[in-house]
């Protein structure tokens, strides 16, 4: 294969990744759209392999490595939970910043990569080599990090330590430092030193920075780390003068930004505030300054079976799950509901706050895998101005996404966060284990709402006892 | 101080039938300790006989003058006239209408007599005081009224039917203005079967006039219409051409248009022009709620039934006194929860006290002296918004993956813009061509990407980020190029390639990325084959 072949299956393979990532924009065309993504994998992949750079002596060892990859991870895609696809994602993406460091390694020590090269040019290479592995050992550290967290390894509360801003800004300084000692490095043996210390400090960056995140904002961070994912393979691409690398890096990197900062705006929270974390610690500063009001008033708590008799006496439901409704694996037995109260005539609805859940999307994924249709779950927007029409609005291990007091109580540490106002809703039923809060650690004044009945337990368990309730 | 006498005369303005007591409320104002004389007759036109007054506890009185001069307080319905203020004596009392502003010389007269006066059209408009709102409860059978009458004159049924003897199309109904009188007219016309219609500048009412079985006709112009106290304001002149346009075009629709709008203390708006009236169909009816402030329409006769082109126009100033047993039965309620609150001690005397919000708004001469227009009272119904940024709730973010966000403010941008132009600069001056190349492509991409992207819905983004993930081990082509290169002429001894080192680092990493490509699509197929309809 010439290299212009090879540069042609290139832009077609670009192209392919540009209609997959449109593909994904709706139902019907994402599973076409994941197909192009596959096809245009294969093709870039052939493409390099049967191309120029590769010679064919080095066949067995990538058809070996490649098995053996393949097989790994087609037995993680079919074995993982839905609940689980946050900790996967993650940990897929600190295999991307493990390559990329991997791949800028490699690029350094041989002296055949930058063969031919004039000083500038020489210069340019090692910057690019610089960053890759930089930003490679971010997501690396970060996402090992994120997926301790989401797996429940590592505890989801944000560590703070003191002075983290500062300690941030001497990790940058030295980053810098010794980026110009790396390019100031005439030999391998000499440029080593630097990098590995880079390396050390990139690593501890990623660590730090995730650890300070708090649990609410998680599905903030997995996008986030998704994009760095990007970046890497970008600069990887800038490092081996390789256009789809840049080019698909660039993609996926600026999608993952773009989730970010949705994410943030359903939190009503800026991203840069986001990143320098400890959101969910906070829980015992509002209550210290006595800014938030405490919420008055008597919780009125329900059984299984009142639940099931306000369900068979409703119109029109709206289901609201959290992250309590994954935890618990109720998903099914939400199904079962949905479907028994669909056959009795009833409107069933299921309303997504944006940051439900521990990864963009969460919910969607785990209602779908439920075979709930989605044309009736609705997003936040579509949904809000719904529930003054609505008679039961059940509330499945969700906390932090229906609390009135974003827009009742200016002091409250998520004032202005949308919400799903299910407190307008005729009746609203909560399924919780406890009165404890939520990630946000913010107490919720819906509980102590006239209109609202807690139902206390485990989710599936209740969610089981009333489906009972509701078929005898 | 011992109890006082109220007196209720008969009205003597000409076609009025209303009274402003009826039997039913005597006992009521006794129990509140007062006495009540009523001259004999007061209530015959409302059907209303002297034996009933009597048998409620009323001394029936055979003439006016002896009323004025026996009672402490006077209730009436209509100001009084020349004579009845002649009569009046110092320290009397007088509850009626009396629009003030409109009614300059009967103030001064009044205020000559050194007497109190409250003034049921002055009564505030608060929550509080709705029960004794005489305007409202008038207004009321007004639009009521209104209906009946244009019932009365058009000469077909409201309702659609299908008869043996063919089919009727239900009437069309056009309201405008939706006060108390307007949607008392909604309702009514919805009631008798029409299709209604209803405009009013005030947008917070189109919900009132739905829940009443009507149909909201917006103006296409933005403004906002709402006055101090729920009244409606006066509008801008291109506001007032958007609605002329929309009324030219329901008048040829409809067969029934009833105009209710006042503006207080102004003419009422001329909103139903002559070319309107030639434009709707013969036997169609307007009624003119607003006649006695000369008229919605600019052919109203006010106090009568005229017909212009075809068109039957109806300016009676006297709906409320066309039901009158009715108004007077309201109007005797308003009065006596005004007397309740005049009257908190029960001990048949009347205690102006100025201190109360609503006292202090009906009164508008206290013995003699005129406190008429009390401090404005600033109150509506819905309370106005806040100006400006100050809304109580940050306005909700828009659906995301539809549209850009808020622009950013102008200052940031231009920022942003210089940032980038000098960054630019910067590596035009010095980045070699090669380098520029990528960065034409990189930056490009991550525009695409922004593109592409902002588009998915909210469902897709576990999805998305897997599939991104997976086409993000496209650096395996790193790994790929590294691990056999075709071998580099020049490069021995010192400076050789260390191979294995490298293939070795090169087929770690192509394992690592077949994970997360293999594992990345197939786990994105698996999800997306769950999505179903």
């Amino acid at each position: 294969m010439t290299s212009s072949l090879a540069t042609v299956c290139y832009i077609a393979a670009t192209i392919l990744f540009i209609l997959s990532l449109g593909g994904l924009s709706s139902p019907e065309s994402s599973r076409r759209g994941n197909l192009y993504g596959m096809i245009g994998m294969a093709i870039a992949v052939l493409a390099t392999i049967f191309g120029p750079r590769v010679t064919p002596a080095a066949l067995g060892w990538i058809a070996v490595a490649l098995v053996i990859g393949a097989a790994i991870g087609l037995y993680l895609a079919r074995t993982v939970k839905m609940t689980q696809m946050p900790e996967l994602v993650a940990f897929m993406h600190s295999l991307v910043g493990l390559v990329a460091m991997l791949v800028g390694y490699a690029s350094f020590i041989d002296p055949a990569a930058s063969a031919g090269m004039s000083p500038p040019e020489v210069s340019i290479h090692h910057v690019e080599i610089y960053l890759g592995v930089l930003i490679g050992a971010v997501t690396l550290s970060g996402s090992v990090i994120a997926f301790g967290k989401l797996s429940g390894r590592i505890s989801g509360k944000p560590l703070l330590l003191p002075g983290r801003h500062w300690l941030n800004l001497i990790g940058l300084l030295a980053v810098i430092y010794f980026g110009y000692a790396f390019l100031q490095a005439h030999s391998i043996h000499d440029g080593m030193t630097p990098i590995v210390v880079m390396s050390v400090i990139a690593l501890l960056f990623g660590i730090h920075m995730v650890m300070a995140i708090g649990g609410a904002d998680m599905p903030v961070v997995v996008s986030m780390l998704n994009s760095y994912s990007g970046w890497a393979a970008a600069a990887t691409g800038f490092m081996l003068s390789n256009d789809l690398l840049i080019v698909t890096g660039a993609l996926v990197g600026s999608s993952g930004a773009i989730l970010s900062y949705i994410m943030c705006r359903a939190m009503n929270r800026k991203f840069l505030a986001v990143i320098a974390g400890g959101f969910g610690g906070e829980s015992a500063k509002p209550k210290a300054a006595g800014g938030a009001a405490q919420p008055a008033g008597e919780v009125v708590s329900v059984t299984a079976r009142e639940t099931a008799d306000l369900l068979k006496e409703a119109k029109s439901v709206v289901i609201v799950p959290g992250y309590g409704m994954a935890v618990a694996q109720a998903q099914h037995t939400v199904y079962e509901i949905t479907k028994k109260l669909r056959e009795m005539g009833k409107t069933v609805r299921f309303a997504i706050h944006p940051v439900a859940g521990r990864m963009p999307g969460h919910m969607n994924v785990l209602l779908a895998e439920a075979k709930v249709p989605y044309d009736i779950v609705l997003e936040m927007d579509e949904i809000n101005e719904d529930f003054p029409d609505t008679d039961v609005a059940m509330v499945i291990g969700a906390n932090d996404i229906v609390n009135p007091s974003a827009q009742e109580d200016p002091s409250s540490p998520i004032a202005g966060m949308p919400m799903l106002e299910v407190w307008k809703a005729h009746t609203s039923v909560v399924m919780k284990r406890s009165m404890a809060s939520g990630y946000a650690g913010v107490d919720n004044p819906l509980f102590y709402k006239e209109n609202n009945r807690m139902l206390f337990g485990d989710a599936k368990k209740m969610l089981d006892e009333v489906l009972t309730a509701l078929n005898s | 101080m011992t109890a006082q006498t109220i007196g209720v005369p008969k009205e003597v303005f000409p076609g009025e039938k209303r009274v402003a007591t009826v039997p039913e409320v005597i006992p009521k104002l006794a129990k509140l300790g007062f006495a009540v004389i009523v001259q004999s007759g007061a209530g015959d036109a409302a059907s209303l006989a002297d034996e009933a007054y009597a048998a409620a506890g009323a001394t029936i009185v055979p003439d006016a003058a002896s009323v004025w001069s026996k009672a402490d307080i006077v209730f009436k319905v209509r100001a009084p006239a020349a004579e009845e203020v002649a009569s009046m004596r110092e320290g009397q009392i007088l509850v009626a209408f009396i629009w003030p502003a409109q009614n300059p010389d009967l103030m001064k007269s009044l205020a000559a007599r050194k007497v109190t006066v409250l003034a049921m059209d002055s009564v505030p408009r608060m929550s509080r005081a709705q029960k004794m709102d005489a305007l409202s409860s008038m207004a009321n059978i007004a639009g009521y009224r209104a209906v009946i009458e244009a019932a009365h004159h058009f000469g077909r049924f409201f309702t659609g039917q299908i008869t043996a003897a063919g089919k009727v199309p239900p009437a069309k109904v056009f309201v405008i203005g939706a006060g108390v009188a307007g949607l008392a007219a909604i309702g009514a016309a919805a009631a008798l079967g029409a299709i209604v219609r209803a405009n009013d500048t005030r947008p917070e009412v189109a919900d009132q006039i739905k829940s009443l079985g009507g149909e909201y006709v917006p103006v296409d112009y933005v403004e906002e219409g709402t006055g101090v106290g729920g009244y409606a304001k006066v509008m801008s002149e291109g506001f007032q051409k958007a609605q002329r346009d929309t009324f030219a075009k329901q008048a040829k629709e409809v067969d029934v248009i009833i105009t209710t709008a006042l503006i207080p203390g102004k003419p009422a708006p001329k909103l139903i022009t002559a070319e309107m009236v030639r434009s709707m169909k013969p036997g169609s009816v307007i009624v003119d709620l607003a006649a006695e402030q000369g008229g919605n329409c600019e052919l109203t006769e006010p106090g009568k039934v005229v017909v212009k082109h075809g068109v039957t126009i109806i300016g009676y100033t006297d709906l409320p006194s066309r039901l009158a047993t009715q108004s007077s039965t309201l109007y005797a309620n308003n009065l006596f929860r005004l007397s309740e609150d005049l009257c908190k001690k029960k001990d048949g005397v009347y205690d102006v006290n100025m201190e109360d919000e609503v006292i202090r708004g009906a009164t508008v001469i206290r013995n003699g002296e005129v406190t008429w227009p009390p401090p404005a009272p600033k109150l509506s119904a819905a309370p106005p918004k806040p100006a400006g940024a100050a809304a109580p709730v940050p306005a909700a973010p828009k659906a995301h993956g539809h549209g850009a966000g808020a622009p950013m403010a102008a200052g940031t941008l231009t920022l942003v813009f210089a940032i980038g132009a000098v960054l630019f600069l910067l590596m035009g001056a010095y980045a070699p061509p090669a380098f520029l190349g990528h960065f034409t492509v990189f930056v490009l991409a991550c525009f695409v990407g922004y593109m592409v992207v902002w588009n998915v819905t909210p469902a897709l983004h576990t999805p998305l980020m897997s599939v991104t993930n997976a086409i993000s081990s496209i650096v395996i082509i790193g790994a790929l190029v590294q691990i056999g290169p075709p071998a580099v002429a020049g490069l021995a001894g010192e400076g050789a390639r260390p191979d294995e080192v490298i293939r070795w680092i090169a087929a770690v990493g192509i394992a690592l990325t077949a994970i997360n490509m293999f594992g990345g699509f197939a786990v994105t197929q698996r999800m997306l084959s769950m999505f179903r309809k």
